[in-house]
Parts: C-alpha cells; sequence; structure tokens
C-alpha cells in the first residue's frame, strides 16, 4: 500500500465513461423495472382472479426463473435464443428482455402479496357504492396494493439496479462495464474503484432514499 | 444427442466447482455473519457502528463490482490472489453481511417481553441467550437462510467471469467447442434449477411452519 502512486488524473480523463455506463445502467434499470412490473401486475391479477389453470404456469415462470442465475438467463437469450431461431437483437435490447423476464418473476410475488393484503371490506364497499369489476381494480385494488407493497418493491428495485451490472458480461458499456474498460485502458485500478464503486453506492442509497420518502409519502394512515 | 452425452462429464465438473465454492461461501459467511450479527443485535454502539457501516456499504455494491474488486484490484496493493481464493473472499464479504442482516433481523424481531420474562424469573445472561433467545431465533433465521443459499448457488455463476471452470463456464467452454447452445444453456438451467428448487421450497416450507 505504502508505495502505490495514486495518479487520478488518468482515469479523470475517462470519467465521461463512467458517467455514460450510470446513464446506460439506470435506463437498463428503469426499463427493465417497467416491463418487469407490467409482467407481475398482469400475472399476479391472472394468478389471483384467472382460470385455476393459468396458475400452475405462472408458478412454472416464476419458479424457473427464480432459481437459475441471471447470467445464465442472460447468456441464454443473449447468444442460445439466436442460434436457435432466425430471430437478430442486440446486446441491450437482450438485456433488457432478460432483466424484464428476471424482475417479473420476483415483481408477481411482491404484487400478489400487496394485492392479497387489501381489506376484503374495501372491495366490498367499492361493489356497494356501484363500481364495476374494472373501476375497483382501478380505484381501489390497485392503489391500496401499491402502497401495501411498496416496501418490498423498494427493495427489489434497488437489487436490480445492482443487477445491471451482469449487463457487462456481454459487452453492454454500463458502469461496470466502464469500470473494467478504463482499468485495462490505464492499469490505474485502485484509482477506477475508488471512483467507481462509490458511484454505485451512491446510485443504490439515492434510489432507496427516494423509494422511502415515497413510501412515507403514500403510507396508509393506521 | 450423443455430444450432449459426451459433454456431461465436463458439466459435472463444472457443477462439482459451483457446489464447492458455494459450500465455501456459506460455511465462512456464518462464521463470519453469525456473531457479528449477534452484535450488531445486542452489542454497545461502538462495536455496532463498523458492522452497520461494513453492511450498508457491501449491500450498496454490486457482487460483480465485488469480485473484480478483490480480484483485480488487490493486486495492485500487492494483495495477490489464486481466482479461486478471490471469488471465495468477495463471495463471502458479501453473502456475510447478508448473514447479518439476517441474524440481527431474527433477534431483534423477538418480542421485548420474552427477554422481561427470563429476567423475572432469574434467568442470567447465558441462559437467557441459550434457552430464550436463541431457539426463538432459529426459527426466524431459517427461512431467509435457506433462500439465501440460493442466492449464493446462483451468485457463485459469477465466478466463471474470473475464469473459474464452475458450472458457468463450463457450458460456455462446451458451447464453445460444439456450437450447440440453446439446449446445453437449458441443461445447465435445469442443473442450477434441479440445486436450488429443492431449496427453496424447503424454505417456504420453514416459513410456513415457523412463522
Amino acid at each position: 500500500m505504502a508505495n502505490y502512486h495514486f495518479n487520478f488524473a488518468i482515469v479523470w480523463r475517462y470519467a465521461g465513461k463512467l458517467f455514460d455506463g450510470l446513464l446506460l445502467s439506470l435506463e437498463l434499470a428503469a426499463a427493465s423495472i417497467a416491463i418487469g412490473m407490467a409482467i407481475g401486475l398482469v400475472l399476479a391479477l391472472i394468478s389471483l382472479d384467472g382460470p385455476k389453470w393459468a396458475r400452475p404456469l405462472i408458478a412454472a415462470y416464476v419458479e424457473f426463473v427464480r432459481n437459475v442465475p441471471l447470467l445464465l438467463l442472460v447468456y441464454l437469450v443473449f447468444y442460445g435464443i439466436p442460434s436457435a431461431i432466425d430471430l437478430q437483437y442486440d446486446a441491450v435490447t437482450s438485456f433488457v428482455a432478460t432483466l424484464s423476464i428476471y424482475s417479473g418473476a420476483y415483481l408477481v410475488e411482491v404484487m400478489r402479496a400487496g394485492l392479497e393484503a387489501v381489506p376484503r371490506g374495501l372491495i366490498e364497499a367499492g361493489k356497494a357504492i356501484g363500481l364495476t369489476p374494472m373501476k375497483v381494480l382501478w380505484h381501489v385494488r390497485l392503489p391500496t396494493a401499491m402502497r401495501i407493497a411498496l416496501p418490498s418493491l423498494s427493495n427489489t428495485y434497488v437489487s436490480l439496479f445492482k443487477d445491471t451490472s451482469i449487463a457487462s458480461a456481454i459487452a453492454v458499456p454500463e458502469l461496470a462495464y466502464g469500470m473494467r474498460w478504463i482499468e485495462t485502458q490505464t492499469f490505474r485500478t485502485v484509482e477506477v474503484y475508488l471512483l467507481a464503486t462509490p458511484i454505485y453506492l451512491i446510485t443504490s442509497y439515492a434510489i432507496l432514499l427516494l423509494l422511502r420518502l415515497a413510501e412515507r409519502r403514500y403510507r396508509i394512515a393506521r | 444427442m450423443a455430444t450432449l452425452i459426451q459433454t456431461l462429464p465436463f458439466l459435472v465438473d463444472g457443477l462439482l466447482t459451483t457446489l464447492l465454492v458455494s459450500a465455501c461461501v456459506i460455511v465462512l459467511s456464518l462464521i463470519v455473519g453469525l456473531p457479528l450479527g449477534c452484535v450488531l443485535a445486542f452489542g454497545p454502539l461502538w462495536a455496532r457502528a463498523p458492522i452497520r457501516l461494513y453492511a450498508d456499504f457491501v449491500r450498496g455494491v454490486p457482487i460483480l463490482v465485488l469480485l473484480y474488486f478483490v480480484y483485480y484490484g488487490l493486486p495492485a496493493i500487492k494483495v495477490n490472489l489464486p481466482s479461486l481464493l478471490a471469488a471465495i473472499v468477495a463471495l463471502t464479504a458479501f453473502k456475510s453481511a447478508q448473514i447479518i442482516e439476517i441474524t440481527r433481523g431474527s433477534f431483534q424481531s423477538i418480542p421485548a417481553g420474552q427477554t422481561e420474562a427470563a429476567k423475572a424469573i432469574g434467568l442470567t445472561l447465558f441462559d437467557r441467550f441459550t434457552h430464550v433467545l436463541a431457539p426463538q431465533a432459529v426459527r426466524r433465521f431459517l427461512p431467509p437462510f435457506v433462500n439465501s443459499v440460493v442466492d449464493t448457488v446462483k451468485g457463485s455463476s459469477l465466478v466463471s467471469l474470473l475464469g473459474i471452470v464452475d458450472l458457468m463456464l463450463s457450458l460456455q467452454q462446451v458451447i464453445g467447442r460444439t456450437h450447440v447452445a440453446l439446449p446445453l444453456y437449458l441443461i445447465g438451467a435445469l442443473m442450477y434449477f434441479a440445486i436450488n428448487f429443492p431449496l427453496s421450497a424447503l424454505s417456504r416450507r420453514l416459513e410456513k411452519r415457523f412463522v
């Protein structure tokens, strides 16, 4: 440690790479979470209200995805599927698709727990004032379920943001990739980590803090 | 089909490495995480603060970055670890932070009345811990712990990026030679699934029984 000479100047020159990487990481996370939420919500509703035969199918999807490494799913979608069928897509699309499917499997469970926790009385009250099932869903069940699920959602969102680092394995130029790229260009290993690790740390906790504020804002008064 | 059967021994070798890495990480994380978690639940502030800081730091950074840091970063300050050891160190650093949190949560979710009642009937600190707190904490600890074992097995696939021939990298190598991608990825996925699904199911059963 004593005879390591720090040289941040060289690393600074490439700091833009880290910034662009962070932006891409956030975009990957946002896109995947948005699609994952849609998958999660629809499948949670189907498994609660839908036909019985759909339940084992949804359970199979959830169990398969949750018990297989994300890295393997990323390779499977990026290398495996195009090798078998005639379908072309770039690494970013491929990763967003994978992380969406992956997050969907986690979000189904979270959303189902949230929807199940909506008190029966609320739904009955909605019916009693003459709301259609669609309106009960939109104005009663979803807003209540979202508020109940928000704390678990926050944790899932942060861990999905961190999971975007796995996109570097298929050369998507996000933050972890930018970090390794600068390292191999400059060999200023320690400096790169001293810069990139806080970026992850601060971003993760900033996301968590924002969501905690939202939780407090939308908490159900008891 | 014949090629697939030929590749099986390679995959099984990789699978053994995956299991070895996962087992080492779990055992070491328990050794590190359980005592630190107890300190975080019961200890004085000066002891809690650094543990809290460590746990929050590790959980805010992707595992992949920790792996790269230990493998590529530490040699710059003259700490050279062979790849397998570096992988185990990095994954243990990550996993022990989770074990610390699970341990703390298991103790803190026990109602305060339990401790008060134990004090009231005159149990010593040691007796309170072994007869009242620990048995209840174990029940709360097990379901999330088993889940975190599943995460360890999944997370161990990242060691392939350091060139360790685990199940993930052995799949990649076999695919590189045979150019049979999709079926092999699916076989690999099923192998991971075969390890993890029983554990996930166990975790759910424990949760139903204990919580």
